[in-house]
């Protein structure tokens, strides 16, 4: 599917990948576009690993996508980019948190965290990276980072007309609006810098 | 205005709009959402938690013979539970429409295995649909309601885990009400399932079959259910489910597309035609060749499942790869992820239970389904063996009774299964114990709450789906009345009760009574119990590097420079690390 883009968001359950999946979506539906996005419940919540796919085009057909198709690879831990890197394609781009979070095996020192997970993306992939959890956190609230990484891929999406801050005014909790466009901003410049 | 739905809200939608009155369920990914979201039609829709499967689909059968529409829902294995109303009401017929959705998981993502569950529309004769998006979810609803009034047939509506899970866009209709023709009449002749009626009614369900596939061969077509797309005479390729839509992507745009929405009985007909009309016939479907094996029986060339193969889940990829030979090109990182593996939550009550146990190396412990199953992974490793939900206590009694047969005295059986499981199917199994003296002892895991499934009610929990009160069955009272004696309730974050309740236990049944155990502590998770979490701290000086805090599986726990480390994000204060640690390193901070 030529018209077809497809976005990978990886990272580890409770990290609030759907947020910024919602976002995108709420967005290309005004566009417009037909879009479809798909996740897996269950097991996935228990701390491992997790991964959400979102597409957009004028047609598109399958929910997911195999290896070597997205165009886009978002991952809110940056271990979780190494495990789905297959998915990219060779010219596609990553945008990476810089953020590390352990798993019980390597925790428990079973197994090594990798020692340069960011590197060895930059090896094979045009990649951006941003901390958004730093960020998240000098803005008051490590929650929204989330929304700090929305910020830093917005305009990878390659998506023109939409007006990215609205959408996500209108996605979060009214509540948190005013730091979410907070959030949203600063990773949209971090990203720029990150590049 | 289009909603971005996913297949199971879809489903909730559609069931609203064909004027479905009664929904029952037993939660199982990936079905859970559709009566989560029926609820919220609360006003002209009843919907409830059942016990389990066949509660649910006695439920909705009832609801049909009364009159009225009804649905009920489960996960692919639910329908195992579930069998003996499905099959006796494909016998029976309906009288309001009745819907069986059973959602497949193909990959296993949060299921035991892989069955394709279209194979029983087939054993039990009854009709069975396919949607492959969620506007097809909500409005083959309305088709399945429809045919099942039409035909008298049960109708199996069969969806899988991407067609549940993910989202699309769905245009809205209205509900029409759908109340009996005639006022509710009795009707022995159709509805008592005595051998007699049984054997009169197979004629039916034959005749049945041939009515439906010609409906599929016509009117199915003129609505949209089965869909025929010409377009090039060289490929044709006939689908069905989640598929279709892979093999439109990985397919050139010149290949013509059968897709069939009403996949048993097959349109035959309609294939034949199709056939007729291509040099090359390809068929795609997710799992078992379902179609494939019945049009290649009726002697129309075809090829499929020997090269997309009949594992796990596709996608356009794997067609492309599989059918044309055509890779994309991937980059792999020289450097690998570590595995990432579920885990119980830090603070989980079940943890203690588990850690007590592993303990001793004469236990033998049937676990069950649930969150408690990773009371199986390393490092807690303390499951024998878990094979269906309400097999813990059960397989446990196989266990004893072979070890007593073996002539083997060291081990005690524990079985156990959480209290969402223990009202699905544990108090036959309680039954089983007391009634044929089984020697192992029972334990539910009463966590107050429905949790691997993402947090339902249940019998015990005091609450309906709808969000109505509700009586609280208990469960120690349950064990009392069945006949174990003593029943022991014990906090299973409290370690030192937790292994004298098991000790206790271990002496009753040597000296033959019946005791069982149960573990109570709410799910942290769960919100109404306003869980005040706290913090556990490591005091570096006395932390003597000994690791037997990692023995716990606590995802809080990491070491760092050699010494215990608890991550303060994580933590919430249950203090079973601090309680397993030898040197008192670990403590709980004042507020
Ligand atoms: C027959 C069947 N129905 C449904 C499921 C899905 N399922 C797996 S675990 C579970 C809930 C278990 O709840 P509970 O026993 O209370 O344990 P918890 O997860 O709360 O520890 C369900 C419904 C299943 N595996 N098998």
């Amino acid at each position: 599917m030529a018209d077809c883009k497809s976005v990978i968001l990886v990272g580890v359950g409770g990290q609030g990948a759907i947020l910024i999946s919602k976002i995108m979506t709420n967005g290309l539906i005004k566009a417009g576009l037909d879009v479809k996005q798909s996740e897996v419940h269950g097991m996935a919540q228990r701390g491992g690993s997790v991964s959400t796919q979102v597409r957009w085009g004028k047609k598109v057909y399958g929910p997911v996508f195999g290896e070597g198709d997205a165009d886009i690879l978002v991952a809110l831990e940056k271990m979780e980019a190494l495990r789905y890197a297959q998915f990219l394609k060779p010219d596609g781009v990553a945008i990476i948190n810089d953020y590390q979070m352990h798993s019980t095996s390597t925790a428990t020192g079973a197994e090594e965290y990798p020692a340069d997970p960011i590197g060895a993306m930059k090896k094979c992939f045009r990649t951006i990276t941003v901390d958004a959890a730093k960020i998240a956190i000098e803005l008051g609230n490590p929650k929204c980072m989330n929304v700090v990484l929305f910020g830093a891929m917005c305009d990878s999406l390659g998506v023109e007309g939409i007006d990215w801050e609205e959408v996500v005014k209108e996605t979060v909790p009214q509540k948190l609006v005013e730091l979410n466009v907070k959030a949203f901003r600063a990773g949209r410049e971090a990203a720029k810098a990150g590049k | 205005m289009k909603h971005l739905l996913s297949g199971n809200e879809a489903i909730a939608r559609g069931a609203y709009e064909a004027g479905i009155k009664i929904c029952s369920a037993y939660p199982g990914t990936p079905s859970t959402e559709i009566l989560e979201n029926t609820a919220q039609y609360k006003d002209v829709m009843y919907s409830e938690w059942a016990p389990n499967e066949k509660v649910a689909a006695e439920v909705a059968y009832g609801a049909s013979v009364a009159g009225s529409r009804a649905m009920c829902t489960m996960k692919m294995v639910g329908l195992n539970v579930a069998a003996d109303p499905f099959f006796t009401a494909g016998y029976m017929g309906v009288k309001g429409a009745y819907i069986v959705v059973s959602a497949d998981d193909p990959s296993c993502h949060s299921s035991q295995n892989e069955q394709d569950n279209r194979h029983y529309a087939k054993a039990a004769k009854v009709a069975c649909i396919e949607p492959s998006d969620s506007q097809e979810c909500k409005d083959f609803v309305a088709f399945a309601a429809d045919i099942s009034e039409q035909f008298d047939t049960p109708v199996l509506f069969r969806v899988t885990t991407r067609v549940c899970h993910s989202k699309s866009l769905v245009t809205f209709g209205e509900r029409t009400e759908h109340a009996p023709a005639t006022p509710y009449a009795r009707n022995t002749r159709k509805y008592i399932c005595a051998p007699a009626n049984a054997y009169l009614n197979h004629p039916l369900v034959e005749e049945r079959l041939k009515k439906l596939e010609e409906y599929g061969n016509t009117t199915a077509v003129e609505i949209g259910l089965n869909k025929v797309e010409m377009n090039g005479k060289k490929v044709g390729v006939i689908a069905s489910g989640i598929a279709y839509q892979y093999a439109k992507e990985a397919f050139p745009e010149d290949t013509s597309f059968l897709k069939i929405g009403l996949t048993y009985p097959l349109p035959m007909g309609l294939i034949k035609d199709f056939a007729s009309k291509v040099d090359k016939l390809y068929i795609m479907e997710e799992l078992d060749g379902f179609m494939e094996e019945q049009i290649k029986a009726a002697g129309i060339e075809c090829v499929g499942k020997e090269l997309i193969g009949n594992m796990y889940e596709l996608n356009a990829e794997l067609i492309r790869e599989r059918v044309f030979g055509v890779k994309n090109p991937t980059v792999k990182p020289d450097v690998a992820p570590a595995k990432r593996p579920p885990a119980l939550c830090a603070g989980c009550p079940h943890r203690g239970f588990f850690y007590t146990l592993a303990q001793n190396k004469n236990y033998v412990v049937t676990g069950d389904i649930g969150c408690y199953t990773l009371g199986y992974a390393a490092p807690l490793s303390c499951m024998d063996v878990c094979i269906c939900m309400g097999g813990g206590f059960t397989a446990g009694m196989g266990m004893a009774k072979a070890f007593e047969a073996q002539g083997v005295t060291d081990k005690v059986v524990f079985g156990c299964m959480g209290d969402s499981t223990f009202f699905h199917s544990g108090l036959t199994g309680a039954a089983e114990i007391i009634y044929n003296n089984g020697r192992m002892i029972p334990v539910v895991l009463d966590n107050r709450i429905t949790g691997m499934t993402g947090h339902q009610e249940n019998p015990g929990t005091g609450l309906t789906l709808q969000g109505d009160p509700a009586p609280m069955l208990n469960v120690e009272h349950t064990l009392e009345a069945l006949g174990f004696n003593p029943v022991y309730v014990v906090d299973p974050q409290d370690l030192t009760a937790m292994k004298n309740t098991a000790n206790a236990a271990v002496a009753d049944l040597k000296d033959g009574k019946h005791p069982a155990i149960v573990t109570k502590r709410a799910c942290l998770l769960v919100k109404r119990y306003k869980f005040q979490p706290s913090m556990c701290t490591v005091d570096r000086d006395k932390c003597k590097s000994c690791k037997k805090c990692l023995k716990t599986g606590c995802p809080a726990i990491a070491f760092k420079d050699g010494k215990a480390m608890i991550d303060r994000t994580q933590c919430v204060g249950c203090t079973v690390c601090a309680q397993v640690c030898p040197f008192e390193a670990i403590y709980k901070e004042e507020k």
